[in-house]
């Protein structure tokens, strides 16, 4: 095959399963249909290996309720607590 | 004589004159003095407040578009006690402290509504409304050394600033303290913040609570619901926190600001509520911390 950029000669390597043509020209490489996407995976395979994650986002919460708000049930008996009313009232 | 037992009694003698009655000192914030008589309240604006945009703001309140929605001064004008700008107002009868339950949140997000559909472009040319502004300063008074103030000024620096828009007509500063009843109708009152902003924000502070768990889920519903049904367009349709997240964090940042600052002034430990808000700005962290970490694609 020959380089499609200088026309040198390009020589065909396998690397776990991916082909790569170089070419010992202008050491240019070319990779066929697919195989740069099956890099990628290989790529982020290996991050994950060797990076901890990270964080996955925030659970989409159901409607009506943001993501950082009080998790469960609230503290709804705080009625007659006086700091409670006070910032009810107050600016 | 102590400057606010001067400041009581000139505000005692404009108060006489309006009212035509013996005047009383109702209780409010400490940086405001509000003194009544018979059918009228004058108000002491807090110390340092510019005359030119509370000008303005007296004259947006006075605007017949704002009638039924805002209490309408008394008179146009701004009187002087001290060092103290005054305004003059028909006496309401605010929400009563003592029943929070029968607090009329629906009559309140009416208001709101209202306020908010009244065209910038019909009233004299207002400031910026107050809410964003509030929160920094809030948060400059609390000790920085504190664990407590540690978290919130930590919880602050995780917010993007406000966008800034074209706005519409924001009340500012809206809690159940805003509110007065007079002729049997609840009107808003309290101009000091009243200007162009983004209007979320005045749904901030029972958003704030909601999600902090203060406020039952049924109240937060009935309001953001009587809102909408009365046109407000604040929250957007549908899911309302994309258009609340920010304020009601920020709020969240203000109150336990505040809330923490009573407990150190006071000289005790924060109480049951004090630590819930202390608990929501540690969620508010991981949330945004959360958020900031994901990679983009």
């Amino acid at each position: 095959m020959q380089c499609p950029k200088c026309r040198g000669a390009m020589r065909t390597y396998e690397r776990n399963g991916v082909h790569i043509d170089q070419c010992d020209g202008c050491r240019g490489i070319f990779l066929d249909y697919g195989e740069l996407e099956t890099l990628t995976r290989m790529e982020s395979q290996w991050a994950q290996q060797h990076h901890t994650a990270p964080p996955p986002p925030p659970p989409p919460m159901p409607h009506g309720a943001p993501g950082w708000g009080a998790p469960h049930h609230g503290h709804y008996g705080h009625h007659r607590q006086r700091s409670w009313v006070g910032m009810l009232f107050s600016t | 004589m102590s400057e606010s037992e001067a400041l009581i009694g000139e505000l005692r003698d404009l108060a006489t004159r309006y009212g035509a009655a013996p005047a009383e000192v109702l209780p409010t914030r400490p940086d405001v003095t509000v003194v009544r008589a018979g059918a009228v309240v004058v108000k002491a604006h807090s110390p340092g407040t510019a005359r030119a945009p509370l000008e303005r703001r007296i004259r947006a309140a006075a605007h017949p578009a704002l009638r039924e929605i805002m209490l309408q001064p008394v008179t146009g004008e701004i009187l002087v006690a001290g060092d103290r700008l005054v305004t003059v107002w028909p006496a309401g009868t605010p929400v009563d402290p003592r029943s929070p339950q029968a607090a009329p949140w629906e009559e309140a997000a009416r208001l709101l509504a209202r306020l908010h559909a009244v065209p910038s472009r019909a009233l004299p040319p207002l400031p910026p409304a107050g809410g964003p502004a509030r929160v920094a300063t809030t948060v400059a008074r609390l000790d920085p050394g504190s664990p407590a103030g540690i978290l919130v000024r930590r919880t602050l620096a995780c917010l993007p600033p406000p966008a800034d828009g074209p706005g519409s007509l924001t009340h500012g500063d809206w809690h159940m303290g805003q509110m007065v009843r007079l002729r049997g109708e609840w009107l808003l009152i309290d101009v000091d913040d009243l200007g162009t902003g983004d209007p979320a924000w005045d749904l901030a502070r029972p958003a704030a609570w909601f999600a902090a768990g203060l406020l039952e889920p049924e109240v937060w519903h009935r309001f953001l619901a009587a809102y909408r049904a009365e046109g407000g367009h604040a929250a957007g349709t549908g899911d309302p926190w994309p258009r609340l997240d920010l304020p009601a964090q920020a709020l969240t940042v203000q109150l336990t600001a505040a809330a923490v600052a009573k407990a150190e002034h006071e000289g005790r430990p924060p109480d049951e509520v004090e630590r819930v808000l202390l608990d929501t700005c540690r969620r508010i962290v991981r949330f945004r911390d959360a958020c900031h970490s994901v990679p983009t694609q």
